[in-house]
């Protein structure tokens, strides 16, 4: 029974995967990507990896799903035209072979792949109780493996240094994103206002149990930017001018944090994001703390877009 | 009695499964986004509300029962909100060509 219904899901999201390649319009293509990202969000959970579930749910599905829906709404007035340009029949055949080796080549690793594929489980299972954090997926990404996430808050900081440097000369230090106006007594500022409550208690709420059980900063963070973005959308708040201080500083405070931690690590522990005996679970948590705004301010602020009002 | 909770899971479950399909089917057979939006509607209050109803005997504990009611409850909101907007657009911009 289970068996059938995971084929199903397997079948549903290769078959929603050609679709989406397929698609000749851009709007199709993103709603495409989006119930791609959903539908693997239910593989996730079948595979039992409930923290990237709610990862790809989140950031898969729904943040990047916005984004791409926001660059498609930007490429509409040009779409016509590019559609009407048809690439010569060397490009595509080289095209065409360029992807055929990739596909290939991944499907000739994936077949390769030893079995039973090599793991580090059992160690990570052995190690735990030296974190003192009860979700093994935490205790391999703020402790075994520091660096990766350390590395992966600072490469979101970079994407939205990327973004910024879209902005025309005249509004550099300014608002990202448009102005958005909405009816004061319509339902997407109603929405805007009853929403965001509940939603960040259930961001905080998922942050915290990520210590003990599937949750964690970027889950949070990414409901966070969410009902941030919502009220931005509704028109409720403003979007803040990017040369402000205390933006900069609070985009920079997190992963600042981290290396702080890293580097005292590396005095008393004797290794760059090493921590010391028994003080394991409470820098982890601090760092998580320290993160979860940081990750909240870029993730709405690569949503957002680039600077394209002036201050006033 | 859990016989009786097994048989409540079983019909409302299934009742919930009817809607999503009703509401699968009205996305798309129906001529137009208004009563496309309805038939959506109807699939996520009902259908999900019935699934929730169905799964609440299920589980363990009140606080995973309150969650459940509470997924819900948020998807009622969603739902409704965002089809509001859709029907508005909808109806500002006229039928897609």
């Amino acid at each position: 029974m289970m068996e059938t219904l995971n084929s199903g899901l397997a079948l549903l999201i290769l078959a929603l995967a050609i679709w989406t390649v397929v698609a000749r319009d851009t709007f199709a293509a993103v709603v495409g990507f989006v119930a791609y990202g959903l539908l693997l969000a239910l593989a996730w959970v079948q595979l039992h990896g409930i923290d990237v579930a709610l990862i790809e749910a989140a950031i898969g599905g729904g943040l990047t799903g916005a984004l791409l829906i926001r660059a498609a709404a930007r490429l509409r007035n040009t779409e016509a035209a590019t559609r009407a340009e048809r690439p010569g029949v060397p490009a595509r055949m080289a095209a065409a072979l360029l992807a055929g080796c990739v596909t290939t080549a991944l499907a000739v690793a994936v077949l390769a792949l030893p079995d039973p594929a090599p793991t580090l489980a059992p160690d990570t299972a052995a190690n735990m109780a030296a974190t003192g954090v009860g979700n093994p997926i935490t205790a391999v990404l703020l402790a075994f493996r520091a660096m990766d996430t350390l590395l992966e808050a600072i490469v979101v900081l970079i994407a939205l240094i990327g973004v910024w440097s879209f902005a025309p000369d005249r509004a550099w230090g300014g608002r990202p994103g448009p102005l958005h106006r909405s009816d004061p007594d319509g339902i997407l500022a109603w929405l805007a206002r009853v929403l965001p409550p509940i939603g960040v208690m259930v961001a905080i709420y998922i942050f915290w149990i990520g210590a003990e059980l599937p949750g964690g900063k970027f889950q949070g963070a990414s409901i966070l930017a969410a009902m941030w973005l919502l009220a931005v959308m509704a028109g409720l708040v403003d979007t803040p001018p990017v040369s402000r201080t205390w933006l900069r500083v609070a985009l920079v405070a997190g992963p600042a944090v981290f290396i702080a931690v890293g580097a005292a690590g590396a005095v008393f522990a004797g290794a760059f994001l090493a921590y010391p005996e028994g003080l394991a679970k409470p820098l982890i948590k601090l760092i998580e703390i320290a993160l979860v705004p940081s990750l909240a301010l870029t993730l709405a602020l690569i949503l957002a877009g680039a600077p394209e009002r002036t201050a006033k | 009695m859990s016989m009786a909770l097994d048989l409540l899971t079983l019909v409302a479950v299934s009742a919930g499964v009817v809607f999503f399909l009703a509401g699968t089917v009205g996305l798309l057979r129906f001529p137009d986004a208004l009563t496309r939006l309805h038939a959506l509607t109807k699939a996520d209050n009902l259908g999900l509300g019935l699934v929730v109803l169905g799964l609440l005997p299920r589980v363990d504990g009140v606080l995973a029962g309150v969650k459940l009611a509470a997924i819900w409850l948020l998807a009622l909101l969603a739902g409704a909100a965002v089809s509001q907007l859709i029907a508005r657009a909808a109806r500002r911009t006229g039928p897609p060509a």
